[in-house]
């Protein structure tokens, strides 16, 4: 994906993915970023999702290249992971991040710096999501299974919606507001009744 | 009535898979009823995924959702009842590690310091086991639940002070809520426990968070507030996965013990949209499972 490309979504769009999706999680960022390790794989211009799947070790073959057949592959709460946006961007050159639940506000810095986007899937919504995942292609970082590094193939993978974008827009920022105003009339209410 | 542990060894195995596959029709017909008077086009189409998700895991016999959870079992052992209570848990114990292996199951259980993962769903005081009694002759009822962390880790504690009164209980639930925002894979339903002492008020949380829908606080008091809380949080407009709409939560559930004169303890825990649970009961004429 181009910074071109990038830059033109706007919160509201949505998109769909087909190819190459790197699934990454709390232990591999924590063992990237704060432990000095590295990966092999490429990530520069792709999509990372938040995940840990479900898998089953087979014999390597054309069906499972990396020996892994995925039976359930969902997406997990983003915002835990949120210090990692600013390096997988500067240091791996990804452009978007799948997600559920939202980043916050050093992401949406990082978006508008450097050209990314966080896509919003339906969380626990894994058995719908499993059937877009067409086969794990590889896997790096295995020996924090299952939180490795695992790389995907998907088709059709979407509708996502882009709920950040490179211009400072966040729906969950927009909701965040909106719910905080009403605040004080949910309160009211529970005064008013005693 | 004698248990069979070896049979209690497969249901706990049975029952952490089936929680991960088929979700309660109590929680289905949550859906059905927020669909119906949801008003947000966004939020429509998000609940409408979530739906078409349940029907998904169902065709395909895969799981609901990716996070197999910290699995829990509830026993209730009722009276006349013959069951030697550390093999029981030993045999749960076993159950839920051969799910995982023979599934096989993502295991989301690690050691709290080490972050080791023995692949088995299991670890020091994990799966969780509560064991309770009841009244009911000859019965023995395991309920698992699966518990997400997504919604697990919205899990909160005030010791309130006596003088702050019922308003620190309501804004407390109502300032979690805006807190977890969309973290917790909303609509949720919304534990919330009062009174006790604070591990107990925790807890009772949690038993409020993984009530069936519709059941309600046995405390009228505790049923009146659970009504007017339900009602407030879903002004909040958080929506489902956050993302803006009126479906913030399936229902507040409430419950309740007595506290200290001192004390006034509050705590939230919720349950994502994927509210799962399953039940198995021994009784003479066998095991009937459900929900």
């Amino acid at each position: 994906m181009s910074e071109e490309f990038i830059r033109s979504l706007r919160i509201g769009d949505t998109v769909s993915l087909n190819g190459t999706l790197f699934g990454i999680r709390d232990a591999n960022q924590i063992h990237m970023f704060d432990k000095g390790r590295t990966t092999r794989f490429d990530l520069s211009g792709h999509a990372v999702i938040h995940t840990a799947p479900n898998v089953q070790k087979v014999e390597p073959s054309d069906e499972y290249p990396a020996g892994y057949r995925h039976i359930c592959v969902g997406t997990t709460t983003s915002a835990r992971m949120e210090r990692f946006t600013q390096p997988l961007m500067a240091q791996y050159g990804v452009k978007a991040i799948i997600g559920k639940g939202g980043l916050l506000q050093d992401s949406l810095a990082a978006f508008q710096q450097m050209g990314g986007v966080y896509l919003a899937i339906v969380g626990g919504a894994a058995a719908l999501e499993t059937t877009w995942v067409e086969a794990i292609e590889d896997v790096d970082l295995d020996d924090l299974n299952p939180e490795s590094l695992w790389k995907f193939r998907v088709k059709g993978f979407g509708p996502l919606m882009v709920a950040m974008d490179s211009h400072g827009g966040s729906l969950y920022e927009n909701v965040r507001k909106v719910a905080q105003s009403y605040r004080e009339e949910a309160l009211r209410g529970l005064k008013a009744k005693g | 009535m004698i248990v069979d542990l070896k049979q209690v060894e497969e249901v706990a195995r049975d029952l952490y898979i089936r929680a991960l596959k088929v979700l309660p029709d109590d929680v289905k017909a949550g859906f059905d009823r927020l669909s119906q008077s949801e008003t947000n086009d966004l939020a429509k189409s998000v609940l409408g995924t979530m739906v078409k998700n349940i029907a998904v895991a169902e065709e395909n016999s895969n799981l609901l959702c990716q996070d197999t959870g910290i699995p829990i079992y509830n026993v209730t052992i009722g009276r006349d009842v013959e069951v030697d209570g550390f093999e029981l848990k030993q045999a749960l114990r076993r159950g839920c590690e051969r799910a995982t292996k023979e599934h096989p199951l993502r295991s989301s259980v690690v050691h709290a310091l080490t972050r080791q993962n023995e692949h088995t769903s299991c670890g020091h005081l994990v799966p969780v086991i509560n064991i309770d009694f009841s009244n009911r002759k000859e019965s023995l009822e395991i309920e698992m639940i699966p518990k997400g962390s997504g919604s697990e880790n919205n899990t909160w504690l005030k010791m309130a002070l006596p003088a702050e009164g019922r308003n620190a209980i309501h804004e407390f639930v109502i300032d979690s809520v805006l807190e977890a925002g969309a973290k917790t894979c909303p609509p949720t339903i919304v534990g919330v426990g009062i009174g006790g002492t604070g591990d107990l008020c925790v807890h009772l949380a949690k038993k409020a968070a993984t009530r069936p829908l519709g059941s309600r606080c046995e405390d009228p008091e505790g049923a009146e507030l659970e009504e007017k809380l339900s009602e407030a949080v879903n002004k909040l407009g958080v929506g489902p996965q956050g993302l803006g709409g009126n479906a913030t939560a399936f229902a507040v559930h409430v419950e309740l013990a007595a506290t200290h004169i001192t004390m006034n303890p509050v705590a939230v825990n919720m349950q994502c949209h994927s509210a799962r649970r399953a039940k198995a009961t021994f009784t003479p004429v066998g095991i009937d499972v459900g929900f």
